[in-house]
């Protein structure tokens, strides 16, 4: 029993991880097939550090996603501190529904409907209509991660601050933002990853003239196996490896005990 | 006084930016969708597109896209509940989970390129095929390779709730039972499946929702085999560019959501 299930785990360790070590293995072969494997080669990697068209849209993709999860971070604690200051319950509950809803909504109906509203208000498709998209739908993961912490602070803390003085801008910059640090950490990386990792609603709404990594990258697929996404794979795979791990090791620290407003 | 008068105002300054935003991207989008989807493709005002939904072409691939999600969902379910037992029973839970999520991090597209390479008339799947005598065949373009590609990108969603469900179960009531004679059947099927319902919910409608609108797997993977609504709405949107139509599919869509959302929500429908 204890053996059957060991083996049954395995299996869908390898089953799971796989895909990934098969693309990085041919990104290696030098016959350009996904099958067959030929000899050893770097040249798929030299074709993707050669080619400018695939580093600026490399760039788009790191631009897009850095300043998107900035400013829906932003937006997303201004969110979670209005929900945790709204008195009415229904009210409250209302909000959190909208919030959830932009959550399970479907890829595909948020790149739909973003489309449409675009076309309305007359924004051009591009640059800015992938930014505003990726604002909007990283908002409310950023509110969810915030909001547990604000929820879990003791109110005292606020009325300690302001009893010694404190104006409510030092409340919100010397007490609050401290206190619920770790929550803005991990919406900040949860709003990055959700950048990173969209292809759909970009899709919808990117003109012809602007591209990210995603949309790159499916449109090599559709035009068949390259070698050169398989190479580009390995190194989002590595970077991706990088981030979590490094986002382990600072929530890690984060978690410590006893950092709540004693900053500088 | 004049604190409270100050709290009110801050509370409003905090709403703002946020109001503005769910107003603007979740209330607004939605109307829009529900707004266009009363235009035909001539852009005249009717109800034409309802008509054409109810038309066996629409009907036939509505029903067909909810059968898959239920097959992607059931058999992501099935291999996924065994896993996430099996993990809280490791030395090191914490670990393997964290390796077992790992992959949902990996770009979703670069996992489903893999296996067109994968699947493919040349690929490892064929070669083993053709090694025990059975052949190679066409793997890529079919239902098959649909329905196996969207387990294989979903288990991940399926173990982690089932896992944290898992591991809030008492221990304590598992022996209870073992101890009262039930077989282990009998202590899964009566004492454990049914306290961690609310793990298996949430999973559900974690891989259900996305199996009914990811286009971009049934294109690269299904070809033009299998329609979900999610490639009828990409269809209709970008390629036809019948927004009216589009949109009508969207708001079934939006429906079946907002119905696996209530039939999936804890405690309140099944009990």
């Amino acid at each position: 029993m204890e053996r059957l299930s060991s083996i049954y785990l395995v299996g869908v360790f390898i089953v799971l991880y796989a895909p990934i070590f098969y693309l990085v293995y041919y990104s290696f072969n030098s016959a350009g097939t996904m099958y067959s494997f030929e000899g050893f080669t770097f040249d798929w990697y030299r074709e993707v550090f050669c080619d400018t068209r695939l580093f600026i849209i490399l760039l788009n993709t790191i631009v897009i996603a850095l300043l998107s999860s900035a400013i829906s971070t932003v937006i997303g604690v201004l969110g979670a501190l209005a929900i945790t200051r709204v008195k009415t319950k229904r009210f409250r509950n209302a909000l959190l529904t909208l919030n959830n809803v932009m959550i399970v909504s479907p890829d595909v109906i948020i790149g739909a409907s973003f489309l449409v509203l675009f076309t309305m208000i007359g924004i051009n498709l591009g640059f800015g209509s992938v930014l505003i998209s990726h604002i909007a739908f990283s908002v409310p993961i950023v509110v969810l991660m915030v909001l547990p912490n604000l929820e879990e602070m003791s109110p005292t803390l606020i009325d300690a601050a302001q009893d010694l003085g404190a104006s409510r801008w030092d409340v919100l910059t010397r007490v609050v933002i401290p206190y619920i640090s770790p929550g803005i950490f991990a919406g900040f990386f949860m709003a990055l990853t959700y950048s990173l990792d969209d292809f759909a609603v970009t899709f919808f709404v990117t003109g012809g003239g602007f591209s990210t990594l995603s949309v790159e990258i499916y449109s090599l697929a559709r035009r068949g196996i390259s070698l050169t996404i398989n190479a580009l794979s390995t190194l989002i795979f590595l970077v991706t490896l990088l981030l979590v791990l490094g986002y382990y090791i600072i929530s890690k620290q984060g978690a410590k005990p006893g950092k709540a407003g004693v900053r500088e | 006084m004049k604190r409270c008068a100050m709290q009110g105002r801050t509370r409003n300054i905090y709403l703002i930016p946020y109001m503005l935003w769910i107003v603007l991207f979740v209330v607004a989008p939605i109307a829009l969708i529900m707004y266009y989807s009363m235009f035909n493709i001539d852009g005249a005002w009717s109800l034409e597109n309802y008509r054409r939904f109810f038309t066996p072409v629409y009907l036939s691939m509505t029903l067909r896209s909810f059968w898959y999600a239920i097959l992607i969902t059931g058999f992501a379910l099935l291999i996924a509940y065994p896993t996430a037992y099996l993990l809280t029973k490791t030395e090191h839970k914490q670990l393997w989970l964290m390796l077992i999520i790992l992959p949902s991090w990996i770009n979703l597209l670069l996992k489903v390129y893999a296996f067109i390479g994968i699947l493919g008339f040349y690929g490892p799947i064929n070669s083993f095929l053709r090694i025990i005598g059975i052949g190679s065949r066409q793997i890529l373009f079919t239902g098959f390779s649909f329905i196996f590609v969207a387990v294989y990108i979903f288990i991940p969603y399926m173990i982690l709730p089932v896992f944290n469900a898992l591991e809030e179960l008492n221990p304590s009531l598992v022996d209870a039972a073992r101890d009262l004679g039930a077989s282990p059947w009998a202590t899964f099927r009566r004492v454990i499946f049914p306290l961690t319902v609310s793990g298996v919910k949430a999973g559900c409608r974690a891989v259900f929702i996305p199996a009914l609108s990811l286009f971009m797997i049934t294109r690269l993977i299904a070809g033009n085999r299998v329609i979900t609504l999610g490639t009828a709405i990409e269809q209709h949107f970008l390629v036809t560019q019948d927004w009216g139509m589009g949109s009508t599919i969207a708001v079934f869509l939006i429906i079946a959501m907002g119905l696996t959302m209530i039939m999936t929500e804890n405690g309140k429908l099944v009990k």
